[in-house]
Order: C-alpha cells, then sequence, then structure tokens
C-alpha cells in the first residue's frame, strides 16, 4: 500500500506556509525570489498528489506548465533585480521605496 | 482524512517518504533562516530534489527528471550566478527587524492559513469528479509517453502560448538587463554598431 495523498497534501501546506513566512518577513529580494519558488513547488506536489489519487494525467500536464512559467517568471524576475541593482545599489526590498505613497 | 488511519503504508515508501520531508523540510526552513543568500540557494536546491524524490514516488518519472535538470539545474545556478554578479554573498543582518512585529504577524497569519487549507481539506469531500479524463498517469514506463501524448493534445494550444512566453520572457530580460544607450555611450570602446545588434 502506497503512502496516501493525505500526507502529501498536507506536507504541501506546510511547505507552502514555509515559503509565504519567508517572503513576508525576509527583506532580501533574491531570498524573496527562491521563497516564491517554495510554494510553487507545493502547488506542483498537491498537483501530482491529485494527478495520482484521480488517475489523471491533467496534473502532470499542469506541473509541466507551471515549471515553464517558473523559469520565465525567474528570468524576468532576475532581470527586474540586475537592473534595479544598477541604479540603486541595492538588494534589501524596503530600500526601494521610492513609489510608496 | 479517515483514509489517513485506516491504511498502512509499506515500510520502503514510508522510508521514502520520509527521507523526501526530511530535505524537503530542512531544505525550506534553510532557505528562510540563512543569512547568506548563497546559503539560500544551496538550501534550495536541497528542497528542490526532495520535492523531485516525492515525484519519483508518486510515478511521475518524467517530471523528477525535469524537475532537477530545470530547477536544482538552470534556475538554481541562474540565482547562484545573479548572487555573484551582484556581489550580494554577504553575510546579512537578519536579527534586526525594520518593523516592528512584521514577524510575528506573518507567523501567525500564515500558520492561521495553513491551519485552515489542512482543517478544510480534513472536512471536505475531496478527490470528487471523474477520473482519467485527460488520460492515465500509467503504469511502469508509461508515464513519459502518457504525458507527452496529453501535453500534445489535449493542452497543444497552452502548449503553444507557453512558447509565446518563453520568448516574450527572454525578450524582456534582455531588454530589462541590458545597459541604457547613455550608459554605453560614455564607455571609451563603446560602439555604436554593438549598440545596434543590441537593441
Amino acid at each position: 500500500m502506497s503512502i496516501p495523498g493525505e500526507y502529501y497534501l498536507i506536507l504541501a501546506a506546510i511547505l507552502f506556509g514555509i515559503g509565504a513566512v519567508g517572503l513576508v518577513i525576509r527583506r532580501n529580494v533574491l531570498i524573496m525570489f527562491m521563497c516564491v519558488e517554495l510554494m510553487l513547488n507545493a502547488a506542483n506536489l498537491t498537483f501530482v498528489t491529485f494527478a495520482r489519487m484521480l488517475h489523471d494525467i491533467g496534473g502532470q500536464a499542469a506541473v509541466f506548465f507551471v515549471l515553464v512559467v517558473a523559469a520565465a517568471e525567474v528570468v524576468v524576475g532576475l532581470g527586474i533585480v540586475v537592473s534595479i541593482f544598477r541604479r540603486r545599489s541595492t538588494a534589501v526590498a524596503d530600500d526601494i521605496s521610492s513609489m510608496k505613497g | 482524512m479517515i483514509s489517513l488511519l485506516a491504511t498502512t503504508p509499506a515500510i520502503p515508501d514510508l522510508i521514502v517518504f520520509a527521507a523526501g520531508t526530511a530535505m524537503i523540510l530542512v531544505g525550506a526552513l534553510g532557505v528562510v533562516t540563512s543569512r547568506n543568500p548563497v546559503h539560500a540557494a544551496l538550501s534550495l536546491v536541497l528542497t528542490l530534489f526532495g520535492i523531485a524524490v516525492l515525484f519519483i514516488e508518486q510515478q511521475a518519472d518524467f517530471l523528477a527528471a525535469v524537475q532537477v535538470v530545470v530547477y536544482a539545474g538552470a534556475i538554481v545556478v541562474l540565482f547562484l550566478f545573479v548572487i555573484m554578479f551582484l556581489g550580494v554573498d554577504r553575510n546579512e543582518d537578519i536579527d534586526a527587524e525594520p518593523l516592528a512585529g512584521q514577524r510575528a504577524m506573518g507567523f501567525i497569519i500564515v500558520v492561521f492559513a495553513v491551519g485552515a487549507i489542512i482543517a478544510l481539506g480534513a472536512e471536505a469531500h475531496w478527490v470528487v469528479g471523474p477520473h482519467s479524463v485527460s488520460g492515465l498517469p500509467g503504469g511502469p514506463y508509461q508515464n513519459v509517453s502518457n504525458l507527452g501524448r496529453s501535453v500534445f493534445t489535449t493542452y497543444l494550444f497552452a502548449f503553444e502560448a507557453t512558447a509565446a512566453l518563453l520568448v516574450i520572457a527572454v525578450v524582456g530580460a534582455v531588454v530589462l538587463a541590458r545597459r541604457s544607450g547613455a550608459a554605453n555611450a560614455e564607455l571609451p570602446e563603446g560602439n555604436p554598431e554593438d549598440e545596434q545588434v543590441a537593441s
């Protein structure tokens, strides 16, 4: 008997929570990005778990597309980080506040 | 959630699951708590490998391979490259809390949200609906062919859209990260023909 899907879903929820906490409490832009990756991976784990529970390949196809979007997101996000760093010489999110109302 | 107690997993499965879980949680906590961004990126690799282990445990063979190649290979290397390129690979003071109560509030809210998700999952009648709408995940040696058939038939339009997305992302990254024309003109070896190629 393989592992029940509930175990994976609880693990994915905890991983998502860790990523969300990191996104909220850390101020380094790069580490905030890594926390977004953690949350994306938690979602991927949930997709694969449901694909197994429902005997449906659709969940795995969704993970495939999430991987592509994550790669594109990282490329654009790091481009923005490099561009900001060139102007402001900072990678701390709190220092980039010139558009603050 | 009743099946949580009703079924007893086999010992090898349990060992693999425990190992994957330990890798994921240790890596994730490492990402959140490490002072050095390089250490955070290496902890991220540990988490991504743990996810790949659990993918294999759930017969998602192709996705496990892609997870290692794309995430642990390409994306983390890109992170490390940017960390080194910007020179922010120094220890960061994470003891100081710029906004009073930010960490406590964030922690409480997220714990509440995760608890709510798990409680809702335990209460709700989830995993409903018709099974195997877009094909079976496949038994041994069937995963790659089934996933390929699904992606290139049912999800063909989405697949084409991701191609467009990748092109847009690459062009956007080049536009964002290249030096501006004014910055190039100040350089003594700034060549107007290079500028044409770059744009």
